[in-house]
């Protein structure tokens, strides 16, 4: 009997399988109306080859609700093989490439990643003359601190943090970080739960350089931040989705395009940049220097950069993008939009750098006496 | 004594079954939100059959559980077989314990140890890339292999050893009485050890984490869906398979049930 049972299951297992490939196969067919012109760019010169490439998970439009299948797309056009697979920090891809045990074509790290593994010489050189399409990358995107020349990464992503607020709630509250120490907001706030994040909310407020190595500021900053625990409600992350759309909690600060979809399912939200600056960080495409498939990867650098792939992208993933053709497009769903492209960004903006392993210990530490305190 | 017996029963099943419930209540949401339930719809099912990553995903953790079962089973089943014919009581006992560790050892350790032993093999041999789908097979069926020889051995004890005896007095050649008699007698345990092995290989996320490589199985895909929140496809997919697995047990019941009473009736 059981021979039967065994026998069964593989077949149930096999069809469910071979049901999974089809669909991956039938979703080819459908015309997106893609307008890639080619300019002998994409040949099909590298068909057959494979191309892994190593993003965050959900960081891509991956065909749902019509939109485009951006690597099935892009294996349409060249014939290469898309070998999709994700992470979820940026320390994690550092280390599975740290490691050795495997190699891949396409990361996609944060600034100050970027700057570390620039510093390790993890990074293989992008000709950015090559790429017809590094034209539509903002200006003020380019050459960033840490590749002054841009010879290591095409930016993909930008965000930036800013306070998250149930008007309905709280009303308006005053548009400074001192609102979430506000104790009119007792047990209605929330923070980051991890250091960096945390501290950089504190920084802010004692104008702080947010990448100082002076144990002094961290120290104040670590003072600042005991004293928040008293009105706090909790320290969160993922979590802050469903105490906002439920209004659990009414004040908190997150990444702005975060907000949006939490303001789809809550209107009351609202959000703001506070006065004193905030913190911005970028995500851009780079290659290691183990890359095997050069050539198939810079293709497709150049291909993530095309208009309709940039829209559909910045439009699955709700990020500002550093690409003009989509900026400035009105058929774009976050055209104009005041929170992802405000007109009068707030002054102070600080991007992330890579600090030494000392300061990196010492601000740990503070965090964990803080959790306890 | 019986109404309290009754109420325990019903809390037991709904601490048991209450996140399913939950998490197929919210896979039928409208919108978004894991926490507002703004309609009923099947569109994260229709989302599902587009999203080609989670669904890669799925087929990569189905034939490795399905792959890594059937090879440990096989193997398991030999080394059972194997170490009951030892004839030093010692060398038998500390066979056994040593093809236990795997058991008792953290996850992590395994994963761990592993990822190291293979990227020490690939330099050895100067592949660029030494992670994949072998490797992420072989811990599969590394991990696998003593709960298959657990749940073989003691089947394999109880069976009368007379019977191969008897199967070669009436004329069986040495394996054809293996797999005449042995086997088929041991058939259940066989089967217990190829279903563990298939469940534990299908939500194992530790081992395969380290060992993977660009072979990325379905729970490394969801978790690395923190960068935004976890998509509800995700419960969607989670509410199939749960579904597939409630009907499997419920057929497996049935042919277990019929197969016995004719047990019976014989």
């Amino acid at each position: 009997m059981n021979k039967k049972l065994i026998s069964f299951i593989m077949a149930f297992m096999l069809v469910f399988t071979l049901c999974s490939c089809d669909n991956q196969g039938g979703e080819e067919d459908d015309e997106n109306g893609l307008k890639v012109d080619c300019r002998g760019e994409y040949s099909k010169a590298l068909s057959g080859t494979v191309l892994n490439v190593y993003n965050w998970g959900e960081y891509i439009s991956d065909g749902e609700d019509d939109a485009i299948d951006v690597n099935a797309e892009f294996e349409k056009l060249t014939g290469i093989k898309v070998n999709y697979t994700t992470y979820e920090s940026n320390e994690t891809m550092y280390s599975q490439i740290k490691s050795g045990g495997v190699s891949y074509d396409i990361i996609i790290p944060s600034d100050y990643m970027i700057e570390r593994m620039i510093n390790e010489d993890m990074l293989r050189k992008i000709d950015t003359d090559s790429l017809s399409n590094y034209d539509l990358i903002e200006k003020k995107y380019k050459g960033l601190y840490f590749d002054k020349n841009e010879e290591y990464s095409v930016p993909y992503n930008v965000g930036m943090v800013g306070i998250i607020y149930n008007k309905k709630q709280i009303g308006e509250p005053e548009k400074s970080w001192k609102a979430l120490w506000d104790p009119k907001y007792k047990d209605m706030s929330l923070n980051f739960n991890n250091p960096r994040d945390a501290f950089m909310t504190a920084q802010m407020i004692l104008g702080q350089d947010l990448n100082t190595t002076d144990k002094k500021d961290w120290d104040a900053a670590s003072e600042l931040l005991k004293k928040q625990k008293s009105v706090l409600q909790s320290y969160v992350m993922d979590e802050i989705y469903g105490k906002m759309e439920t209004g659990e909690a009414s004040i908190a600060p997150y990444y702005a395009g975060d907000f949006l979809v939490m303001k789809d399912e809550n209107p009351d939200l609202e959000f703001y940049y506070p006065n004193e600056g905030t913190n911005i960080f970028i995500d851009s495409m780079c290659i290691p220097k183990n890359v095997k498939n050069y050539d198939a990867a810079m293709m497709y650098i150049n291909f993530m950069l095309e208009p309709d792939v940039s829209l559909a992208n910045a439009e699955y993933i709700g990020y500002a993008s550093p690409n003009k053709a989509v900026v400035s497009n009105p058929e774009y769903c976050y055209f104009e939009d005041e929170i992802l492209y405000p007109e009068e960004p707030p002054e102070n903006i600080q991007y992330y750098h890579d600090l030494d392993t000392e300061t990196r210990m010492y601000y740990e530490n503070l965090w964990i006496d803080i959790k306890l305190y | 004594m019986k109404t309290v017996s009754r109420i325990y029963t019903v809390l037991m099943l709904i601490f048991l079954y209450a996140p399913v419930a939950v998490m197929v209540f919210f896979s039928l949401n409208s919108g978004g939100s894991v926490w507002v339930f703004s309609g009923f719809s099947l569109k994260w099912y229709e989302g599902l059959m587009e999203d080609t990553t989670m669904l890669t995903a799925l087929t990569h953790t189905i034939i490795i559980a399905v792959l890594s079962a059937v090879i440990s089973t096989v193997i398991g089943t030999a080394a059972s077989v194997g170490i009951l014919s030892l004839r030093k009581k010692f060398t038998k006992k500390v066979i056994t314990s040593v093809t236990n560790i795997p058991l008792m050892n953290a996850d992590i350790v395994t994963g761990v140890s592993l990822m190291l032993l293979f990227i020490f093999i690939g330099r050895l041999f100067s592949l660029d890339e030494s992670l994949g789908f072998v490797t992420v097979l072989i811990a599969h069926i590394t991990f696998n292999l003593p709960y298959v020889i657990l749940s073989v051995m003691p089947k394999l004890v109880q069976t009368d050893h007379n019977l191969l005896d008897a199967a070669m007095d009436l004329g069986c050649t040495k394996t054809a009485s293996f797999f005449k008699v042995i086997l088929p007698s041991v058939s259940t345990g066989i089967f217990t050890g190829f279903i563990m092995a298939f469940t534990l290989s299908l939500d194992d996320f530790v081992i395969s984490y380290f060992t993977c490589g660009h072979y990325q199985t379905l729970p490394i895909v969801i978790y690395n869906m923190t960068k935004k929140t976890v998509s509800p496809d995700v419960y969607a997919l989670s509410t199939v398979i749960f579904v597939i697995i409630f009907v499997l047990l419920i057929l497996y019941n049935v042919v277990q049930n019929k197969q016995d009473k004719r047990r019976t009736a014989i």
